[in-house]
């Protein structure tokens, strides 16, 4: 088949699609979506479309990134816009069902918004939404709107065809078209994509290799995992792509075992790459031949780092070595060797598709394009974003975020993950791009956004950072391995109230030796959080050194839980939920809770009724409370909750 | 389970660097790496031992010991993390008086702190077997618990 065959092909399979008498449901029913119950809605769904003897096409998409939305369905009616609803409950798909597949009313009331032309009343267009409105989707265009499981859907809404017209393009050309759309590399760092490729192609050698980094270890990020659920083939044909410009013949994808789904997915679409002459030899009649293998990561953080995923592709231990050779020269085998990030190979898809000039107008004048991010933590709306590069983190965190949840107060946002850094209030309105991000001390990592509020303590934050890396080191340089261990054991003492004068100018020494002498990317940049918050929050620092107090309320060893006695009703409930026997108390007695027992779970804080509000948690304060439990003075308010 | 492990091994065909996937599929099969199959395995391979277990060793999918009959994963990823992970961990712990790494008495669970599932947006999240529970709280976990027996 030629490709212009398979468009057709493609393309009137989606239009039966699109003109089928039957309606459409799209469930997201990606990672996120089932973990939020999209399971029992499909089940719903098939149940009551039974029981109604109705006709409809059930299709499962990957997540349209409004994670705080899930489980999400779509339905479409023939000549109708689709109508997204949110939240859904399995109680709610069965309403819908009934109410709008089989009768005509599009409950305006659960919908939270449209996709297409046509208007429908009292909805609002999807893409209206503050959440998207500020967004701009590239990469994620497809997910949550075709069936990634099946390749005309990618195909008819422009897929391939970037591929279609690099094989009518030198090499060369190729190149110069990535780098005249000034993509730089999505795994973090930032380096030009179209100058890694050339390096590659340029290396002497006939045997060479590319490989897609789907290694996504950052905690608090899954943007690759659910581009890869969502939408396989964009990253796919980025990559057959980049194979031709290289000179490449062989490649791999090197996936987080965690992600079953993706790696599903992937398998799927290489098998309908084949059948399509997408993949394998002599692709679409060109006479060039490429192979892609999968391979399971097995659970290394180190392995994000180029050289130690080559080695665990290689079947070693995965452990960096020192550059040079950069891999371009001496990588896979000791082949010349192109790794990219499954973002990056996405968006190397969609410059051929449309073109570099296309491309560059999004973006700022260094850092070009949309980036995808996984803004998380305490935002109203969580989910996978894609912005323009050059957008302010206030634009993401309240905007698109819709601030902070329940209305606290922002403290920090962490971008980068391990390897990152904290930024606080005041950088609220600094553009995210590659330069900025790096001036702030913080990276751009490759799209962690975790926002803490108030209830964060930042000291808390930095070790728990510093716990993952240093679990996570390989052990080969000792300014990594041993600088990590050190670094955490005095933000360890500082945490357990042990810290004392002088910790904070040891730590800021440890770290800039470990980010200087380290020798893989892991080390250089595990001091980045402890630099960060120093730089940003010392006071949180000093109160916890200097007054054992943890002014976030977080910090086990520095607070505690006490019962007021002038508020205390004598209920009963938190001494029967303290999961260790540390309350003291009886029926419309005041309870005390044993301070030697407590272990701070703050279970009594969270059932004690909101009317008494009784249970306080302080650091650094003295509650003045009877030693034993006293009757209660006062009349009671309430009756027991 | 000498002549199986040959077949997956056998499977590879000497393909350069398969002692990976060789190793996740022995696992997958017997659900850990036992002394013996690590052994055989690398006669199979022409490996030493020691090199067999080195690498598996650096890799935290690999396990050496028996594994109960599920599999509790408790995520502390950073969203996990300021979202009260640890504090599903403690409850856990407490709720099967065992440490993580560990596998009870009855060999009804393994216990394990993961550091990210990727399904940030609905910290915290608990993963049992293959199923993905979000926006767990330290009730909800104990409910979860008792559906796996």
């Amino acid at each position: 088949m030629t490709f212009a065959e398979i468009q057709k092909r493609a393309a009137a399979e989606w239009a039966k699609l699109q003109s089928s008498p039957d309606p459409r449901i799209l469930v997201g029913a990606g990672t996120c979506g089932k973990a939020a119950g999209a399971g029992a809605v499909l089940q719903a769904i098939d149940e009551a479309l039974r029981k109604h003897n109705a006709k409809a096409t059930v299709i499962q998409v990957g997540c349209m990134g409004l994670c705080y939305a899930e489980p999400m369905i779509g339905i479409i009616k023939p000549g109708r816009p689709q109508i997204i609803y949110g939240s859904v409950q399995p109680e709610t798909a069965t309403q819908l069902i009934a109410d709008y597949v089989v009768g005509d009313n599009p409950r305006a009331d659960l919908a939270l918004g449209y996709i297409g032309d046509d208007r429908i009343d009292g909805i609002p267009n999807l893409f209206d939404l503050p959440v998207l409105k500020p967004q701009v989707r590239l990469v994620l265009r497809n997910c949550g709107l075709i069936d990634p499981e099946n390749i005309d859907h990618y195909i008819a809404n422009g897929g391939y065809s970037g591929l279609a017209k690099a094989l009518g393009m030198s090499p060369e050309e190729i190149i110069e078209e990535i780098k005249r759309s000034g993509l730089r590399g999505r795994g973090g760092a930032g380096f030009p994509t179209g100058q890694k490729w050339e390096f590659c192609r340029r290396a002497p050698g006939s045997e060479k290799y590319i490989v897609c980094n789907a290694d996504e270890g950052d905690p608090g990020a899954f943007m690759n995992r659910s581009l890869l659920e969502g939408d396989p083939h964009s990253v796919l044909e980025g990559m057959v792509i980049g194979a031709y410009a290289i000179g490449a013949n062989h490649g791999y994808i090197y996936c987080r075992a965690e992600y079953p789904l993706a790696l599903e997915r992937l398998r799927v679409a290489l098998k309908q790459m084949e059948d399509y002459g997408l993949i394998g030899e002599n692709i679409l009649g060109s006479g060039f031949n490429f192979h892609i293998k999968i391979k399971e990561g097995a659970g290394a953080f180190v392995c994000g780092e180029e050289t130690a995923l080559l080695a665990s592709i290689e079947g070693k231990r995965g452990m960096p070595r020192p550059r040079p050779p950069f891999p371009a020269i001496s990588g896979l085998w000791g082949k010349p060797t192109n790794i990219n990030n499954v973002e990056t190979w996405a968006n190397a898809a969609l410059i051929l598709q449309k073109g570099a000039d296309w491309y560059a107008q999004y973006g700022t004048e260094r850092s070009k394009g949309t980036k995808t991010f996984a803004l998380v933590g305490k935002v109203e709306r969580t989910g996978l974003i894609e912005v323009p590069l050059g957008i302010t983190l206030r634009q993401i965190i309240y905007d698109i975020g819709g601030g902070i949840l329940k209305g606290k107060k922002f403290k920090a946002v962490q971008t980068g993950g391990p390897s990152g850094g904290c930024l606080p209030a005041s950088l609220l309105d600094s553009p995210v791009d590659y330069e900025s991000l790096t001036a702030a001390g913080s990276i751009m990592g490759s799209g962690g956004m975790i926002v803490a509020d108030e209830d964060t303590c930042m000291v808390d934050l930095t070790k728990y950072f510093l716990t993952f890396t240093q679990a996570e080191s390989c052990g080969k340089c000792p300014p990594c391995r041993v600088g990590t261990r050190q670094m955490l054991d005095i933000l360890t003492g500082i945490v357990e109230g042990r810290g004392k004068p002088g910790d904070i100018e040891q730590l800021e020494r440890i770290a800039m030796t470990v980010k200087r002498g380290s020798l893989c990317g892991l080390g250089q940049t595990a001091p980045n959080p402890v630099l960060t918050t120093l730089r940003y929050f010392r006071d949180e620092y000093e109160a916890h050194i200097n007054q054992k107090r943890c002014p976030a309320l977080v910090c086990k060893e520095l607070i505690a839980f006490y019962i007021l006695p002038d508020k205390c009703q004598g209920c009963m409930i938190c001494l029967r939920n303290c999961p260790v026997e540390a309350i003291k108390g009886g029926r419309r007695l005041i309870h005390v809770i044993d301070q030697s027992k407590c272990i701070k779970c703050g279970t009594c804080l969270d059932v004690c009724p909101t009317r008494f509000s009784a249970v306080v948690k302080v650091s650094g304060e003295h509650v003045e409370v009877p030693s034993q439990p006293v009757p209660v003075q006062k009349e009671e308010k309430g009756s027991e909750g | 389970m000498s002549d199986e492990l040959a077949q997956i091994v056998a499977e590879y065909g000497g393909e350069k660097g398969a002692l990976i996937p060789i190793l996740q599929k022995v696992q997958e099969r017997y659900g850990y790496l036992s002394q013996e199959a690590i052994a055989r395995i690398a006669k199979l391979c022409r490996m030493s031992e020691s090199e067999v277990f080195g690498v598996a060793s650096f890799y935290a999918q690999f396990y050496f010991t028996r594994r109960g009959r599920h599999t509790i994963k408790v995520c502390l990823g950073t969203a996990c993390h300021v979202r009260g992970g640890e504090r599903i961990l403690e409850e856990v712990k407490r709720e099967l008086g065992v440490e993580s790494g560990g596998t009870t008495d009855d060999n009804r669970f393994s216990l394990e702190r993961v550091a990210c599932f990727g399904s940030c947006a609905l910290a915290p999240v608990v993963v049992i077997d293959k199923d993905v529970y979000g926006r767990m709280s330290v009730s909800k976990a104990k409910e979860v618990l008792n559906q796996y027996q």
